[in-house]
């Protein structure tokens, strides 16, 4: 166990903060904080996709001309790279989204916590 | 990069995580949360992910802060205390059991920086020795975002375009109803 400490500390990290996000989501009643959550838990996951992107000699995947040719092993994987550039901006969509639903809610409740929303509703 | 960047960086990530989301002030929060985003961006950039750490601290580092400051001016930056210690500890248990099976897990992922795991075998390969020759890009990223996998862009586009109007119906103000 001692060893992912050591040799994978993102792994650590990621599950750090997505744990962190998912606590947040649960325990906060205050709407923005669990969006803050929310932002945790979605980057900690990219975090996780980049980490598994990595090679030790690779450098950035942008390929060298064709006279330079360089094998596949020293490039970084670009796979992970471009699932994650979709996924932080579908990420900033439904962030966009839910405050906009938290706007609506305030404009008609005048507040941001939920169990206060709740209690107006009925 | 070395190793020891990794550490630090995990760990000023981790610190202004907890950070943002500890501090009792929303204000300060949201803005805690864009240093974090700007850390991440630094260790992707270092990890090799340059697009990514680009995308990150213009979206996410610059977009999400705007789009949290603009809903906090137009509701309210106070928080509420709650005490709630059974959902607090019933939470804390399970996400701890959470946590303990992904650390158990994580011991039979690849090392970081292994340049023969799984990931790396498969497709991507293909795309680092013929994506000159077959889309004349020397960008990677950009051959498969917008070439080889431009379909999933192309549903990236939809859903931020449906995102847009969702904004829009939710915050239009409606002459004729008394909201």
């Amino acid at each position: 166990m001692a060893d992912i400490l050591l040799y994978r500390p993102h792994f650590v990290a990621f599950i750090i903060l997505f744990l962190l996000g998912m606590y947040i989501m649960v325990v906060c009643l205050n709407l923005v904080k669990k969006l803050i959550g929310m932002y945790i838990m979605q980057t900690s996951i990219i975090l996780f996709f980049i980490t598994l992107a990595v090679k030790e000699e690779g450098t950035i995947p942008i390929l060298m001309p064709s006279a330079l040719a360089l094998p596949p092993e020293a490039y970084a994987n670009p796979l992970p790279h471009v699932l994650m550039l979709t996924a932080i901006v579908v990420g900033v969509s439904t962030l966009g989204v839910s405050l906009a639903m938290v706007i609506a809610l305030y404009r008609k409740y005048n507040t941001l916590e939920e169990d206060q929303i709740l209690e107006k509703m009925q | 990069m070395t190793l020891f960047d990794d550490y630090l960086l995990l760990l000023l990530s981790v610190v202004t995580a907890l950070g943002a989301v500890f501090v009792r002030d929303l204000l300060s929060g949201v803005l805690t949360l864009a240093a974090y985003s700007f850390f991440l961006a630094l260790l992707w950039a270092g990890l090799g992910a340059v697009d990514v750490a680009f995308t990150e601290a213009v979206v996410g580092a610059g977009l999400s802060t705007l789009f949290f400051l603009v809903a906090l001016f137009l509701t309210s930056h106070q928080e509420e205390v709650h005490k709630r210690l059974q959902v607090r500890m019933v939470t804390l248990g399970s996400l701890g059991v959470l946590g303990f099976l992904l650390l158990f897990g994580s011991v039979d992922l690849p090392v970081v920086g292994d340049p023969e795991s799984l990931p790396s075998k498969h497709v991507s390969s293909h795309y680092l020795r013929k994506s000159l020759e077959e889309t004349d890009t020397p960008n990677v990223v950009t051959a498969v975002l917008a070439d080889y996998r431009g379909f999933d862009t192309l549903g990236e586009t939809t859903v931020i375009f449906t995102a847009g109007i969702g904004c829009w119906m939710l915050l239009r103000r409606r002459d004729d109803s008394a909201t």
